[in-house]
């Protein structure tokens, strides 16, 4: 059954490829540094959009993780038990919503909200960084990555509290008994504890943030441009898949779209191997059950 | 003293050690929802001295044991009646944080619980730089005395910052004296510290006790009657929540003066 996993994988990338090959023919290595998409002169390259998903992933991690963590935290170890329940079935549910319901309610509720309040707000007081800087139109990268933040703070929730509520009682009374208090028992005996599956939760949140498809296209504006500000429009690999699918005409512009679907692919494998060296490195030993 | 007249079991006049008592007890209880764990215990733990808690299984000797720095409150159930003044002061005293007892009344585990992602240094200080404390050469000393009294100084001298779970079952227990010494208690809890380790290891605790009661009052519990005998000055033997005997350890174990007692220290029931 495992190996069907990896047989079920190989067989999307040969699947991809095939595809892609008038593309990889065409354009080789450069199709990954090339910034063009202009099927009037059947030029593309896939850059923009491997940009604009690690941007709007990273931007999804900066927002979701600290709420995540905290969530989890305060679900295992500091909220009254009436609390729990509720707040559990509560996340359970925000996991639940399609993805495209959540791009409606982005479009039309959050991104008319945030272009109002946040955006002129953050201008005034980051806009002496370029990422905060320029004209906003409404849909753009940071809409995107806030729209996958709600959707990624669901499931490193509740990975985080399975492995929060892992952590051995015996943990949090070698600390309480040294006078420790509450938030220095979460600190010192159960984050440290759990570091490493938490990061664990984080990386199953990015490798949904980098393919989600529809809440994305729906509040990116879908612009096949590299911005350097956030609220600019953008694309991601998977979201220009999308909006592009039904309007390609031709083989070229075609099988480029493959290929973005293999890049996405290679993307995803790389940031999750990346994670995994990562965690080797700075983890430090793993923890062994207790004697 | 006059307030042992009230507990239902007097204190003997042996038992006392000279000078104050480090820990009094009186007319102790313990609630956990609406089961009763330890009931009205009266007794006076003799400062610089090892005193054990036998007794069998669910007669309340752990639950007596966490209610000295008040771990049994982290059960939301637990509640207690009556009084334990530490060197005089009343530790349920409404205006006494749980957090400040702890410090004073130190605690080692049936199980060793050293942090395993902190290196054996750090599990060492962890506690000090709770404190606030923050001086790398008070913390250097204090690695080394506390080390060194828990009798794994020469052990582990040489790789301080190997991680805490590098060591061996028995080394790690010791690592958790350490840890539980290095913030100087007043008093210091053993729950079963020898219970999951092999007799050598079980040895080297037990002498280790034996050392430390020149510096430190040792409260044991303990389900090994031998360890009992060999390492503690006073036994108090407890049996469904109350206590049953208590005195000098020679007199508990030689010619107790209940029958249940005589019962239990012979092995015929427990």
């Amino acid at each position: 059954m495992a190996l069907a996993v990896f047989v079920l994988v190989a067989l999307i990338g040969y699947e991809l490829a095939r595809g892609s090959q008038p593309a990889l023919h065409k354009f080789g290595w450069h199709f990954l540094f090339s910034s063009d998409w202009d099927p009037g002169s059947d030029n593309y390259g896939a850059l923009p959009f491997i940009f604009g998903t690690l941007v709007s992933s990273l931007i999804a991690l900066v927002i979701a993780v600290p709420i995540s963590v905290a969530t989890a935290v305060y679900l295992t170890e500091l909220a009254p038990l009436w609390v729990r329940q509720p707040l559990i079935m509560f996340i359970e549910l925000l996991a639940a919503i399609p993805s495209v319901i959540l791009g409606f309610w982005g479009l039309f509720v959050m991104v008319p909200w945030l272009h109002d309040h946040l955006f002129p707000g953050l201008r005034s007081m980051l806009g002496f960084l370029p990422l905060f800087r320029g004209p906003d139109y409404g849909p753009c990268m940071l809409a995107a990555g806030i729209i996958l933040a709600i959707m990624i703070v669901p499931i490193i929730t509740s990975v985080s509290r399975e492995i929060l509520r892992s952590v051995p009682g015996l943990q949090r009374e070698a600390a309480y008994a040294l006078g420790a208090t509450r938030w220095e028992v979460t600190r010192i005996a159960v984050l440290s504890y759990a570091k490493k599956g938490i990061f664990g939760a984080v990386i199953l949140g990015l490798g949904r943030a980098l393919g989600e498809t529809m809440a994305v296209t729906m509040v990116i504006g879908n612009s096949p441009q590299f911005v350097a500000s956030l609220f600019q429009p953008g694309s991601t690999l998977a979201s220009w898949i999308a909006n592009q699918f039904t309007e390609a005409i031709g083989d070229l512009f075609y099988s480029s779209l493959f290929e973005l679907g293999l890049v996405l692919l290679g993307v995803t494998v790389l940031v999750n191997i990346f994670a995994q060296l990562l965690l080797k490195t700075f983890a430090g030993p793993s923890v062994k059950p207790q004697h | 003293m006059p307030e042992t007249a009230t507990s239902p079991l007097n204190v003997p006049p042996e038992s006392k050690a000279p000078g104050a008592p480090a820990l009094a007890v009186r007319n102790l209880s313990v609630f956990f929802g609406k089961n009763v764990a330890v009931k009205k215990v009266s007794l006076d733990i003799a400062a610089r001295a090892v005193t054990a808690i036998i007794g069998p299984s669910g007669c309340g000797k752990s639950t007596f044991l966490r209610a000295i720095n008040r771990m049994h409150e982290l059960n939301p159930e637990a509640r207690m009646e009556g009084e334990i003044k530490l060197f005089g002061d009343d530790i349920y005293s409404r205006n006494v944080e749980p957090v400040v007892v702890r410090r004073r009344v130190g605690m080692v585990f049936q199980k060793s619980n050293p942090f395993p992602t902190m290196s054996i240094v750090d599990n060492v200080t962890v506690g000090l730089r709770l404190n606030g404390v923050g001086n790398r050469k008070v913390l250097a000393e204090r690695t080394e005395q506390s080390l060194r009294m828990a009798a794994l100084w020469d052990e582990v001298k040489d790789r301080l910052h190997a991680p805490a779970i590098s060591l061996s079952g028995g080394q790690q227990q010791r690592l958790c004296i350490a840890r539980a010494l290095a913030v100087e208690p007043e008093v210091l809890l053993m729950d079963e510290p020898a219970s999951a380790l092999d007799p050598l290891a079980t040895s080297k605790i037990e002498d280790l006790i034996v050392h430390l009661k020149k510096e430190y009052t040792i409260v044991i519990v303990t389900h090994n009657m031998q360890q009992a005998a060999r390492a503690s000055d006073f036994t108090a033997f407890f049996y469904l929540g109350e206590l049953v005997e208590y005195g000098p350890t020679t007199k508990i174990f030689t010619s107790p003066s209940q029958k249940r007692t005589e019962d239990y220290v012979t092995g015929r029931f427990g």
